[in-house]
């Protein structure tokens, strides 16, 4: 029997039924079957069929299997507890593995009980697999021994993810209950199912996913719940195992928490993490990233070629004592020629990261490339002018060719213009807006745009400034334009936070940069110009606050995702007077500064 | 006139002897360091070396600063600058400073170095050149001692190290030295000896009178003209946990500049990566 999964390109599947455990399966095989073996285990409740469309873009490259678990789908619902314990489910595996693969180690990926037959499989038969892709599923015995850890140390972090996770699971204790699951499934359940997949998880239905046999796998799959958890959650072994393991962790999961891949180094020596901004159904909204995580992850155990960001992409999931936090990071940083783009290109390249330098001056963007290169791996320098949009979309296009997707965007680049509004020209605003919010403008649009499309979320920090909530008098322009930066963050911030990117809005305050040489005084001569500058640069470095305090700030956000930041006390001071006092700051605002 | 007659070759001669015998007690101490060593270690045998070649007074006892106290990283207070504990470790960074004063003729060196390897210490050492040749040029267009300062930070802003000679007493990027005599006792100095105290005290109150300094820092007081005499020059960046310096003496004539001798380890050591590059 032969079926083309929908009308795409994709190669066709074939079915066939294998004799398992006393039980027949209905075995699936899509691509080449000389091609490296990639084993597909589904999860519960769902069938063969949740893997349709990450099979299918595997299938061009792998020989992709998959089957129906005992009790869903097209394979035998045998009645019971006992014939769904995992010793049963290896065997069923076995069975597929010989038929489809006699012989060779294949590559193994599985979702949720997928997942934890999966983690049965390779602490147990190690020799058939050549490495692991786990989503969503953790190993029981490890969930066991995680608890246990929890409970014998019960600092309130501690006891704050044990009860996250107790709560996630409240189905499982409803599938203790005899008969009542059973009787809800078959109850048309699967309609409200199909509804809470779709609002919970933003996973639509199609045909084949959730599976028309729903009722039925539901209702008999419950034996899998009853036949191993408790089982192992109260006495669990010491599993193990030296495949090489890469764990998708979804952030948002609703039945698994992510912290339960704590501690997993310690018995999986090669593991990868690879976290991801979705849902529990991963491999349904999110198939293209984990096709190319998984395929990535293979190439990557088999030796197989490697373009340079599938590289730094490995290296950022990969688990191992000592990793810096930003080790495969790819991060731009504008404005990177001085000041804090400078300070903050070297203090990602100090975690790890691979720094793209860009500055309106190539001498001094190359410098900051060659020092980050001396804290972390070779770094990228680039000349771009923020506010010319053909030349960002040139430098955005020459970014993701050269290097990939970046990870973390610093939209930095700035320049400081003051004096009173009537004294500035046309000219003037157009040159600040230029430059502090169109050059911001550009870069969140490109990288959003590839991070997007990449599907693996990202960061964006924009620097703003304590001039956006502070008025004066003296910044008009300036501060407008920081003020435009701060909003456009905020409403960024809400539109990608389902894409998984972060945005975050930085508002430094007085910090002893070289801004202050570059600033525009406008309504003085050249003369009054310079005393000006000097004024403001005498002031700025007895405030004393470098740019290395607003850098460490900004990795803050992005490694805790915060929305703005306000770095110097006169900063925060000012965001609090903002708050409380809107009046106070307009009659602040009337001190000329200038 | 200051401390020194510039234009007396013999004597410059005495303080030419006195500044290689610093350097060549900075190598063979430097030769000796090994893990474990601590600065208390270093500064002991840097002393016993001068003592044991005829020193017999201190513009200041010898100091050592390891690892990232070489950068003077998390300096608050003066305390700080003393050799303390600090274990030397493979790869890291050092510098050894001494001022000794021989039958009155004095001197003052910094000398930077590393143990084995460390790529960041090989790059800001190799930039460091830069500010020996700026330094005498600005000198010699005869810019104020403020100017060269400020210059000497634009340089170090546009390379993206760190101003670390702005730790110093005075924030001083160099300070006149020259003959040292007196009633006080010799040899007596925590860290600095008393006989200079008392010298570079005279000459604050001397210069102050003529609007100039002896001591040379970014400061109003700086706004001056070189001032003939000699000058021990102590440029000092860092980056990161790596400082690095070169401390020598600079001859200031009426009406020109050079430094006093350029057979030195740093200046044979930049030629040789330089010819390497």
């Amino acid at each position: 029997m032969t079926a083309a999964t929908g009308g795409g390109p994709a190669p066709a599947t074939t079915a066939r039924r294998v004799r398992g455990d006393g039980v027949d399966l209905a075995v699936y095989e899509q691509g080449d079957p000389s091609r490296p073996t990639v084993l597909l285990m589904h999860g519960y409740p769902d069938t063969h069929a949740v893997w349709d469309e990450a099979a299918a873009l595997l299938a061009g490259r792998f020989h992709v299997v998959r089957y129906d678990v005992r009790g869903s789908g097209a394979s035998s619902r045998p009645f019971g507890r006992e014939p769904y314990a995992l010793d049963h489910l290896m065997a069923d595996l076995r069975a597929v593995l010989d038929a489809a693969a006699p012989g060779r180690e294949v590559h193994l990926v599985g979702h949720d009980w997928g997942s934890i037959q999966a983690w049965e499989a390779v602490c147990t038969m190690r020799d058939r697999f050549a490495s692991f892709t786990s989503i969503s599923g953790p190993c029981l015995d490890h969930v066991g021994l995680w608890t246990r850890r929890m409970i014998a140390r019960p600092t309130p972090g501690n006891l704050r993810r044990g009860a996250g996770q107790v709560l996630r699971s409240w189905y499982i204790y409803f599938f203790q209950t005899p008969v009542l699951p059973e009787l809800v499934w078959r109850s048309g359940m699967a309609r409200p199912f199909a509804k809470a997949l779709e609002i919970g998880e933003g996973v639509a239905p199609r045909a084949g996913h959730p599976a028309r046999t729903l009722p039925r796998d539901g209702a008999a799959g419950v034996g899998l719940y009853r036949a191993n958890m408790l089982e192992r959650l109260r006495g669990p072994r010491d599993r193990r195992t030296d495949v090489p393991t890469q764990v998708i962790v979804p952030t948002r999961d609703l039945f698994v928490s992510p912290h339960l891949v704590d501690g997993l180094a310690g018995r999986v020596p090669n593991l990868s993490l690879r976290p991801i901004a979705a849902g529990h159904w991963v491999p349904r909204s999110h198939p293209a990233v984990v096709a190319r995580w998984v395929a990535e992850h293979i190439t990557g155990v088999t030796g197989g070629p490697l373009t340079a960001a599938e590289s730094r992409g490995l290296r950022r999931a990969r688990a191992v004592p000592g990793r810096r936090p930003f080790e495969g990071s790819l991060v731009v940083v504008t404005g990177a020629g001085s000041g804090i783009g400078r300070a903050t290109a070297l203090a990602f390249a100090e975690r790890g990261a691979e720094v793209i330098a860009a500055d309106l001056d190539p001498a001094t963007a190359q410098r900051t490339a060659e020092l980050a290169g001396l804290l972390g791996p070779a770094a990228h320098a680039f000349q771009v002018d923020v506010s010319d949009q053909a030349a960002m979309e040139d430098f955005a296009k020459s970014v993701l060719h050269g290097h990939g997707v970046p990870d973390v965007v610093v939209n930095n680049a700035g320049i400081g213009m003051a004096g009173p509004f009537l004294e500035h020209t046309a000219r003037d605003w157009e040159q600040v807006l230029g430059v502090n919010l169109w050059g911001v403008v550009h870069g969140s649009r490109l990288f959003a745009a590839q991070m997007a499309e990449r599907g693996e979320g990202g960061h964006i920090v924009n620097t703003a400034s304590a001039a956006a909530y502070t008025p004066s008098r003296s910044l008009p322009a300036y501060a407008t334009s920081k003020a435009a930066v701060l909003m456009l963050s905020q409403c960024l911030r809400a539109e990608l936070r389902g894409k998984g990117i972060g945005v975050s809005a930085i508002c430094p305050g007085i910090v002893d940069t070289g801004i202050t040489r570059t600033s525009r005084f406008v309504g003085h001569g050249e003369a009054g110009q310079e005393r000006s500058r000097e004024r403001a640069a005498r002031a700025y470095a007895l405030r004393g606050f470098g740019p290395e305090g607003v850098a460490e700030q900004i990795v803050a956000a992005v490694r805790d995702d915060r929305a703005v930041v306000p770095v110097t006390v006169e900063a925060r001071l000012a965001h609090l007077g903002s708050r409380l006092s809107p009046r106070l700051m307009r009659l602040l605002a009337r001190v000329d500064a200038g | 006139m200051g401390l020194a007659r510039t234009d007396n070759a013999a004597e410059l001669e005495r303080f030419r002897e006195i500044q290689r015998l610093c350097y060549q007690c900075a190598d063979e101490v430097a030769a000796t360091l090994e893990p474990g060593v601590t600065e208390r270690d270093a500064c002991r045998r840097m002393r016993r070396w001068l003592r044991a070649h005829g020193v017999d007074d201190w513009l200041h006892t010898p100091f050592a600063w390891f690892g990232d106290r070489s950068a003077f990283r998390g300096f608050k207070v003066p305390t700080q600058f003393l050799p303390g504990g600090t274990r030397l470790e493979e790869g890291m960074p050092y510098i050894l400073d001494m001022a000794p004063v021989k039958k009155g003729y004095s001197a003052d060196i910094g000398y930077g170095g590393v143990l084995g390897e460390n790529r960041i210490w090989e790059r800001v050492d190799a930039d460091l050149a830069a500010y020996r040749t700026l330094i005498l040029a600005l000198v010699r267009e005869r810019r104020t001692f403020a100017d060269v300062y400020a210059e000497v930070d634009a340089l170090i802003e546009r390379q993206g190290y760190q101003n670390r000679h702005a730790k110093y007493p005075g924030r001083v990027i160099g300070h006149q030295v020259g003959v040292i005599g007196g009633v006080l006792p010799k040899g007596v100095g925590f860290p600095f000896g008393v006989r200079f105290l008392q010298t570079i005290g005279r000459e604050l109150v001397k210069e102050r009178l003529e609007g100039r300094s002896p001591l040379w820092n970014g400061a109003a007081q700086s706004q001056h003209p070189p001032t003939p005499g000699l000058w021990a020059v102590e440029p000092h960046i860092g980056f990161r946990g790596v400082g690095v310096k070169f401390e020598e003496i600079l001859v200031v004539t009426e009406d020109d500049a050079f430094w006093l001798d350029d057979d030195l380890p740093h200046v044979h050591r930049w030629a040789r990566r330089e010819a390497a590059a």
